[in-house]
């Protein structure tokens, strides 16, 4: 076999298929470590002692260095994550130019699976929305005078109103369908895959993809039936 | 009458094939370069060739009518390939093999030739596992063997019930990576439709190509045909819809003879016809025949009860079954060989105890061998006081285990659920032991021209064993044509590639033309499978399991008139530049017209009994064929003559084996 | 029984193709789908039509040539059954059932129901294989072969190559094809030392074809007539990461 091309790791990685592919699971990833700890700083709120943990810690996170440096890195894994997908989802798309008159692809796998990208595009609605409320007024108010603004009082007016508890329970939905296929798909594209782990993963993902969205939604609903004050 | 040469080598049997392999001549690598090889046909036979010659340095162009090299026919080949690896340690040898095949072949077939076909055959398997086949292997990760027919060892080599699949893949992959290297042009979706004979050389051919409809015309220094058996000419076969004889009898009509054409293989166990609509039959591997039993009822109105689906077999009590086969030939029981398994199935049809509604069926009943292996797998997990029932489920698991995936496609077919009542099967047209006939060096008549495969008509006789056409398929691509086609190369090294725009290139590719063209201006009133069908009741009835003097005249005058019919009344529709599968058709069932006449004028004059061929006249009392040993130890070679054929004999001698009548009584 | 077909008929490549609709009457439920098909351009022919041209060959489940998408599923409503193999009684009287040809960029229709499958070969053709030239070979006992593995190895090899996997997938990725070729040689010793230059080889051309990328629904698996697992799939990928990056 003669052929083969010894390709620099980038053409093989952004070029190809697969490549692609492994780029979107790990940023993917690496996103969902990201949601652990969001969602775990986001829950302590749910202590009900008036956001004073969560703002300690909220207060660690907008000033520890590190996190600032890491938050870059953040910002880029959305960026791969989002341009990576459009990506694939113009390659998949201009696949098939002539569509089916009929599908009936219910039959042999699941909506969700199919739907990713538009998932992902309401996760980015979503998120448009989302740091509008909080990233972008407190890092612009960090910007200009230095100081943070109440993330916590900041939450509560937003989720006062009822249209916002909406878009963010939306966006929760649209996180849990995505990361009901993204999770175990992510090790599937990888390649971690073996009868003996296939399960643990499938439950893993499962898991994963109620619990989070579950934690994120009920802050929204908790703030706006003033169970929290 | 001609004799005819087939250049078998002097010596002893044994070393004939290596003292050729060491003296035949050979071609210079920067020779092979500039030497163009055709290869028609990608099944196991053409594969093989054509990737061990473009390894070897020839330039090879290879042609199939499907869209890929990997569809061809071999594909569906089920039970396994026969290699004397003695691997079991049960006494087996390249004699035996040899010794096994001549006498399944009822001693119709040349010694030379079937002694090297079990030299070469242990080297297949060597070279199918490296190239990555997946056998069949035991827990200590050697290969695993089962048995066949017709053998007293286990000398079959299988992936499950996909052997010929596997087998093909295989080769299909040596070929495809010489295209990727660029050594093989490969042209998938062309139809060869005749070869172009240059000062008596065989030098090209000229194809469709299936899609644009274009003719092409190639040129080869060699052409070899691959092309298959032509069991189509029966319309219902366990072939292919697009298996045909149109390359072999363009080659015949070129003066190319045809050998044995009336030898067919009718194998007992295949899936009855069902209605008007059937396409095609399909088998049911011969390894079914280890469990199931194959009986009808003794009392005639049973059998009617069942046909009018009055009754169903597991109400027929134990007495008053028969079962044939063990009655008959109590040795061998159900394992008798495909011939004369399927001559007993339609012995007891044609007397009136067929079980289907056409009456054309017999049961093959597992019931017996599932309470069997229920017990044992009973006793094994050491279960006393178990129902009739829990011991059937028991014994279902285990047959489910053996033979699951035949049962599922029994059941797909039939729409019955053969683990609750008995298969219902009956013979069916399944391969061609004739075809051309070709020297030890696998070339026909026509210089230039080898066939290969189950094209050719050498190592079967008269009957082929079960798992010994993939055996013979790749012996002929790998290991056999590599060599001899150098004993025929080694002289063609002056000749100049011969431009395609040679008188015979556009004599040959006029003709092709003008049939097509006639074939749109019958403009008549059936489409051509009414006359396959027409035809290939003909043939079944009189051609078939069994044979007369007055059936076969009656067949060839009514063959004769049909072809006419067919020439005035065919209705091709479309045009002739697009891919037209009904002038695809309309060509192939044309040469099948020609063909049929042939096979009932060479079973006509076949005054004997032998293997496949079992003509009414010449049996014994109890019904068994009789063979006539003085007379009609010969290939019969047809040679065309325009409307007829000349016969020519290549007399067989057995000089190693000797010679018996076959009895498994 | 009655049943109304409507049929994707298309002249040539050039061609834009639309749907016909034609009625049959007298279809048995012990036809096979392609039998009925027979039927139909019997008819087609008598009324001086065109038939339906569509692709099949051995009828009975291997050869992996026919190729229908019935109803909105490659191969029909029923699991691991090519068309082929596909009874009438899976359908009730009266039904409607609609038939296209094989939608991918890769397999452009070549008339009515036909489609171009070269590609496949073409990436067979780029690394489907063990380089082995013929007499090379040594003892085939000489080289054991786990049973776990050989059977593995034989479920990835019974592919039939009808491209079901790549009509089924939204993506028409022809991931399943692929990883089932890259996974047979992957599972056999023979396999190993070609093992990664094969994958990198056989992604380039599927990739070249333009076939979409997988996305794991997991449609090719639950079409695909011969079961081939998406764990291949999974084996590929590991193989081209490894292969790729180390
Ligand atoms: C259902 C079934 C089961 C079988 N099981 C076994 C078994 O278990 N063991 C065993 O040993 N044998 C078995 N056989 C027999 C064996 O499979 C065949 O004899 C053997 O595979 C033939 O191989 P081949 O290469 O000669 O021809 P094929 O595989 O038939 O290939 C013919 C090739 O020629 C091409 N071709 C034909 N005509 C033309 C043309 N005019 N122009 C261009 N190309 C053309 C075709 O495209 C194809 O590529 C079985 C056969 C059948 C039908
Ligand atoms: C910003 C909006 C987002 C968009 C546009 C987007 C888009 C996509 C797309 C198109 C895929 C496709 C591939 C597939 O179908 O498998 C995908 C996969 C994935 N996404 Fe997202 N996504 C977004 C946000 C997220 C977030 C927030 C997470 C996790 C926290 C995430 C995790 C994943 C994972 C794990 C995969 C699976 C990767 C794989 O299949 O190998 N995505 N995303
Ligand atoms: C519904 C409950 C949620 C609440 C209450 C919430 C709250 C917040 C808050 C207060 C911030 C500001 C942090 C800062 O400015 O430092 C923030 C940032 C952010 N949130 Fe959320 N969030 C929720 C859900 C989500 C979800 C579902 C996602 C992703 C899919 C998400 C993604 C982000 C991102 C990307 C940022 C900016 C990152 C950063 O701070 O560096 N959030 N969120
Ligand atoms: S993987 Fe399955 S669906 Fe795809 S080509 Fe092979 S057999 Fe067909
Ligand atoms: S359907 Fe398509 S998305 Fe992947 S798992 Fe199969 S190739
Ligand atoms: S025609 Fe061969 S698989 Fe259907």
């Amino acid at each position: 076999m003669s052929k083969v091309a010894s390709k620099s790791v980038s053409s093989y990685l952004f070029k190809s298929s697969v490549g692609k592919k492994a780029i979107m699971a790990l940023s993917g990833l690496f996103l969902i470590t990201f949601l652990i700890v969001h969602v775990g700083i986001n829950s302590l709120v749910l202590l009900n002692d008036g956001g004073k943990t969560f703002s300690e810690w909220a207060h660690f996170m907008g000033t520890n260095p590190l996190i600032r440096i890491l938050e870059i890195g953040l910002v880029a894994g959305f960026l791969i994550h989002i341009i990576d997908g459009f990506l694939l989802w113009k390659e998949n798309h201009d696949a098939r130019p002539v569509k089916y008159a009929v599908s009936n692809a219910n039959a042999n796998s699941k909506w969700y699976s199919r739907s990713m990208g538009l998932l992902g595009t309401l996760i980015l609605l979503f998120l448009i929305v989302h740091t509008a409320h909080f990233w972008i007024p407190n890092r612009a108010n960090q910007f200009a005078t230095g100081e943070e603004l109440d993330l916590y009082n900041l939450m509560k007016e937003a989720f006062s109103k009822w249209y916002n508890v909406l878009i963010y329970v939306a966006g929760c939905f649209s996180l849990f369908w995505h990361l009901l296929h993204g999770f175990k798909s992510a090790f599937q594209t990888l390649g971690l895959n073996h009868v003996k782990y296939n399960k643990l993963i499938e439950i893993a993902g499962i898991a994963f993809s109620i619990v989070v969205p579950t934690l994120f939604a009920i802050i929204p609903i908790v703030f706006y039936l003033n169970i929290i004050k | 009458m001609a004799v005819l040469d087939s250049k078998v080598p002097d010596g002893p049997l044994e070393n004939k094939w290596t003292k050729y392999k060491s003296t035949v001549p050979l071609v210079s690598p920067a020779n092979k370069r500039n030497l163009e090889v055709i290869v028609v046909g990608s099944g196991l036979a053409g594969s093989s060739a054509a990737a061990t010659l473009a390894e070897l340095g020839y330039k090879v162009k290879v042609f199939c009518y499907q869209d890929s090299a990997r569809r061809a026919h071999s594909i569906a080949a089920q039970g396994g390939i026969n290699a004397a690896k003695n691997y079991q340690n049960d006494g087996d040898s390249v004699y035996r093999l040899f010794y096994d095949t001549i006498k399944g072949g009822d001693y119709r077939s040349r010694e030379a030739n079937v002694y090297r076909l079990a030299e070469v055959s242990a080297s297949i398997i060597d070279q199918c596992v490296a190239q990555g086949v997946p056998f069949a292997r035991e827990y200590g990760g050697m290969l695993s063997n089962r048995s066949f027919g017709g053998t007293q060892v286990q000398r079959t080599f299988y992936a499950a019930g996909q052997t010929g699949q596997q087998l093909l893949l295989g080769a299909y992959s040596a070929l495809m990576r010489q295209v990727g290297m660029g050594t093989v042009k490969m042209f998938s979706r062309h139809e060869m439709l005749d070869i172009v004979v240059i000062d008596g050389k065989c030098r090209g051919i000229i194809a469709r190509d299936l899609v644009t409809g274009k003719l092409e015309r190639h040129f080869g220094h060699a052409v070899l045909l691959c092309t298959g058996g032509y069991s189509n000419v029966y319309f219902l076969s366990t072939n292919a819809m697009g298996c045909n004889v149109t390359a072999a009898w363009k080659a015949h009509k070129k003066g190319a003879f045809f050998g044995n054409p009336c030898f067919t293989q009718i194998h007992p166990t295949c899936i009855p016809v069902s209605g008007e609509h059937q396409s095609k039959l399909t088998l049911m591997s011969e390894s079914l025949r280890n469990d199931g039993r194959i009986w009808v009822p003794k009392k005639k109105e049973d059998a009617e009860a069942i046909r009018k689906g009055l009754k169903k077999a597991s109400q027929i009590p134990e007495e008053d079954r028969d079962y044939y086969l063990e009655r008959r030939y109590p040795a061998f029981g159900n394992l008798v060989p495909r011939d004369v398994a399927s001559r007993a199935a339609k012995e007891r049809c044609d007397a009136g105890y067929g079980v289907n509604a056409t009456g054309e069926a017999v049961f093959l009943d597992f019931t017996y061998n599932t309470k069997r292996y229920g017990t044992i797998e009973a006793n094994k997990r050491g279960l006393t006081n178990i129902s009739d029932e829990e011991i059937m489920a028991l014994g279902r698991e285990v047959i489910k285990e053996k033979y699951g995936n035949l049962f599922d496609m029994y059941k797909q077919i039939t729409g019955v659920d053969p683990y609750e009542e008995p298969m219902q099967i009956y013979p069916a047209v399944h391969y061609t032991m004739g075809g051309l006939w070709v020297d030890y060096n696998l070339m026909t008549t026509i210089p230039g021209l080898y066939a290969l495969g189950e094209a050719n008509f050498s190592d079967h006789g008269a009957n082929r064993l079960g798992a010994s056409a993939l055996m013979q398929g790749l012996a002929d691509g790998y290991f056999i044509i590599p060599y001899t086609i150098g004993a025929y190369l080694s002289n063609e090294i002056k000749t100049k590639p011969i431009p395609t725009d040679a008188t015979e290139f556009n004599e040959a590719e006029k003709q092709v033309k003008e049939r097509i063209e006639r074939f749109f201006s019958i403009k008549g009133t059936h489409p051509v499978d009414h006359f396959h069908k027409r035809l290939g009741k003909i043939m079944w009835d009189k051609c078939g399991m069994a044979r007369n003097a007055e059936g076969l005249q009656w067949a060839i005058q009514e063959i004769r008139k049909l072809r006419e019919e067919f020439w005035k009344d065919v209705r091709v529709p479309g045009d002739p530049y697009c891919l037209n599968p009904e002038l695809e058709k309309a060509g192939r069932v044309a040469d099948f017209l020609e063909l049929g006449e042939l096979m009932c004028i060479d079973a006509l004059h076949r005054n004997e009994s032998c293997g496949g061929h079992f003509r009414e006249e010449y049996q014994t009392p109890d019904g068994e064929a009789l063979r006539d040993d003085a007379n009609f130890s010969y290939v019969a070679a047809w040679e065309n003559k325009g409307d007829t054929w000349e016969l020519h004999k290549e007399e067989l001698r057995f000089e190693n084996i000797k010679i018996a009548q076959r009895s498994y009584k | 029984m009655k049943v109304t077909l409507k049929v994707w008929r298309q002249k040539n490549k050039e061609d834009k193709g639309r749907f016909e609709t034609y009625h049959l009457d007298d279809v048995s439920p012990d036809m096979s789908f392609l039998e009925m098909f027979d039927v139909l351009n019997e008819k087609l022919i008598l009324e001086g039509k065109e038939p339906v041209a569509f692709d099949h060959d051995c009828r009975e489940g291997i050869c992996g040539m026919c190729s229908m998408y019935i109803n909105g599923r490659p191969h029909g409503p029923l699991q691991g059954v090519t068309t082929c193999q596909l009874h009438m009684r899976s359908f009730k009287d009266g039904d409607t059932i609609v038939v296209e040809p094989w939608r991918a960029k890769p397999f452009p229709v070549i008339k009515d129901l036909v489609v171009d499958r070269s590609a496949f070969d073409r990436i067979i053709a780029a690394g489907g294989f063990i380089s082995v030239n013929t007499g090379n070979a040594q003892d085939a006992n000489s080289i054991p072969v786990r049973k776990e593995d050989a059977d593995m190895a034989f479920a990835a090899a019974t592919c039939i190559g009808c491209g079901a996997c790549v009509a089924a997938c939204k993506n028409a990725s022809a991931m399943l094809f692929v990883a089932a070729k890259v996974s047979q040689f992957a599972l056999l010793p023979q396999g190993q030392p070609e093992r990664y230059t094969r994958v990198l080889n056989m992604v380039a051309q599927m990739d070249a074809e333009g076939f979409g990328n997988c996305t794991n629904t997991g449609a090719c698996e639950a079409e695909c007539p011969k079961g081939i697992s998406i764990t291949n799939i999974a084996r590929l990928n590991r193989d081209y990461l490894k292969a790729a990056l180390i």
